[in-house]
């Protein structure tokens, strides 16, 4: 390729990317706008709770469970080197309710919901089910989108607070049987040194990963392309775009809340 | 009931629709006719107003270009894979309008129209709980045509109607939706390449042909005029005018 013809590639290259996140931000504006006005479809956001939320539990509280374990086991190796083992429990505890809670959590929730709730839209679009919603007087974006954000944004706070618990207790785990932890030590330790806002911003974060899990696998979904590889494509990018975006809007809120 | 003028459509470069026009009175029977990919379920989607057309114009029920929830009351729509909603028992499949929307109806009050509905397509009322993906095609049709004409909406389209059934049962359905139309009046325009839904349904016929309606006339007229578009059509034959490769 000449320079310019690979000028003009990543310009195509970028500005289609910009147009396909411009897309997706107006897609978000418009499901807002929607949720703002009634009817609610509590039916349906009952029954999003109970997918998205209830049958999500196992995984987040195995993922919370090792990755608890093993940074307790990290954190010890590091705070060996200078003689500060001390403080195995707080910082596990910090590392996980701050950070690898809600992040890990939310990215093994994409894998799971994303790409479910894209395959299952997109197959209603394929099927003309879509259509048929807009032939009987309802809105597509109220009746699917709508319930979806709302119990993504509600249901993501509780399971990484299930998986804050989960983890610390994994970290305790390994403390008591490998480290040589006193097991109320550990655990007095970790409840002295962790503050509010620690456990807060991740439950905040967590929420905001919530709706935008929702987000993308609903934009994938409605936007995929006719037959069988339309409902591959959107589930393929529904979590690609979910975990992307929780990567940078983790680094985004890290900033906000932590940078003084 | 129903007019439509000068109506286009095109997907990118590839004119589908190419100046529809007709008009359909209260309670005609219009089957529209063409071969596979002529554009028959994007007229449809045009009428409803799920897709736009670039050019012309469709008036239904006194409205201008409506919005699919504007006459959504007024039309009762069967899609050509019936499109039930798989999340749903069946009779919330027929009752899903009913149950929604200004002046809904009870969840009890809303199961038995479902139910009684059904049953005017031959269901009975064991099959109200079952999910659709465990029907076959023909249940799942009769199902779509309950949910189509629940309330007895004054317009009528269905969209191949017997495609993928059996002759058995593309005779049942045809003689349901005949059944249908003429019980309760309605306006109805069917989309279909069966010609027995022609015989069985149609008060007149269209012929759909490279974006126009090609030919207008009687059901009877239709089976033995000298068109060779028609021609080629209605006997199924591999020469003429029609190209096979497409
Ligand atoms: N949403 C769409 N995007 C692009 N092309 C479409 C779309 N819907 C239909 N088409 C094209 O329009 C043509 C007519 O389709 P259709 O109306 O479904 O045919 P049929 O007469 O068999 O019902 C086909 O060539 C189809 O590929
Ligand atoms: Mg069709």
């Amino acid at each position: 390729m000449t320079p310019t013809a690979t000028l003009g590639a990543i310009g195509r290259a970028t500005a289609s990317g910009f147009g396909a996140l411009g897309r997706f931000v107006a897609f978000g504006a418009q499901a807002l706008g929607w949720a703002l006005r009634p009817p609610l479809y509590w039916r349906e956001t009952l029954t999003q709770l109970v997918l998205i939320g209830w049958l999500s539990l196992p995984v987040i509280g195995l993922t919370a469970l090792f990755t608890g374990a093993a940074l307790a086991l990290q954190i010890h190796a590091g705070s060996s080197r200078f003689s500060a083992e001390f403080a195995v429990p707080s910082i596990t505890a910090i590392g996980m309710v701050r950070e690898l809670g809600p992040v890990l959590g939310g990215l093994m929730v994409a894998a799971r919901v994303a790409s479910s709730i894209a395959a299952e839209i997109a197959t209603m679009k394929v099927s003309e089910q879509i259509d048929a919603l807009r032939t009987l007087a309802v809105e597509p974006m109220q009746y699917l989108t709508v319930p979806r954000l709302l119990a993504a944004t509600l249901a993501m706070p509780v399971l990484v607070a299930v998986g804050d618990a989960v983890g610390i207790l994994g970290g305790w785990a390994v403390g008591v049987t490998r480290l040589g932890f006193e097991s109320s030590a550990y655990l007095r330790n970790t409840l002295d040194f962790l503050e509010f806002w620690d456990v807060a911003s991740g439950l905040v974060k967590a929420a905001v990963f919530g709706f935008l899990i929702a987000l993308a696998g609903c934009h994938a979904g409605i936007s995929a392309g006719r037959g069988a590889m339309g409902v591959g494509a959107a589930t393929k990018s529904a979590v690609v775009l979910a975990s992307v975006l929780i990567l940078a809007a983790n680094y985004l809120l890290t900033e906000a809340f932590f940078s003084a | 009931m129903i007019r439509v003028t000068d109506l286009s459509k095109r997907f990118g470069p590839k004119t589908v629709l190419d100046g529809v026009s007709f008009s359909l009175a209260k309670g005609e029977s219009l089957v529209v006719i063409g071969s596979s990919g002529s554009g028959k379920s994007v007229l449809l989607k045009c009428l409803l107003g799920l897709e736009r057309a670039e050019h012309g114009e469709v008036q239904i029920a006194g409205l201008r270009n409506p919005q699919p929830r504007a006459i959504a009351a007024q039309v009762g729509m069967l899609f050509q894979g019936a499109a039930l909603f798989d999340s749903l028992p069946v009779w919330q499949n027929v009752a899903f309008r009913p149950m929604r929307g200004t002046g809904r109806m009870p969840r009890q009050q809303a199961r038995d129209l479902a139910v009684e509905t059904l049953a005017r397509v031959g269901l009975g009322p064991e099959v109200a709980d079952l999910f659709p993906a465990e029907l076959s095609g023909g249940m799942q049709k009769r199902v779509g045509l309950a949910r189509a004409i629940v309330g007895d909406p004054p317009v009528l389209f269905f969209d191949e109607p017997t495609a993928g059934l059996d002759p058995i049962m593309s005779a049942v359905i045809n003689a349901l939706i005949r059944r249908i139309v003429t019980e309760t009046g309605a306006t109805a325009l069917t989309i279909t390449h069966d010609m027995r839904t022609l015989r069985d349904v149609a008060d007149r016929v269209a012929m759909l042909h490279q974006g126009r309606f090609h030919w207008q006339g009687s059901a009877a007229e239709a089976l033995t005029t000298e068109d060779a578009v028609m021609r080629q059509f209605t006997l199924g034959q591999v020469e003429g005018p029609i190209p096979t490769l497409r």
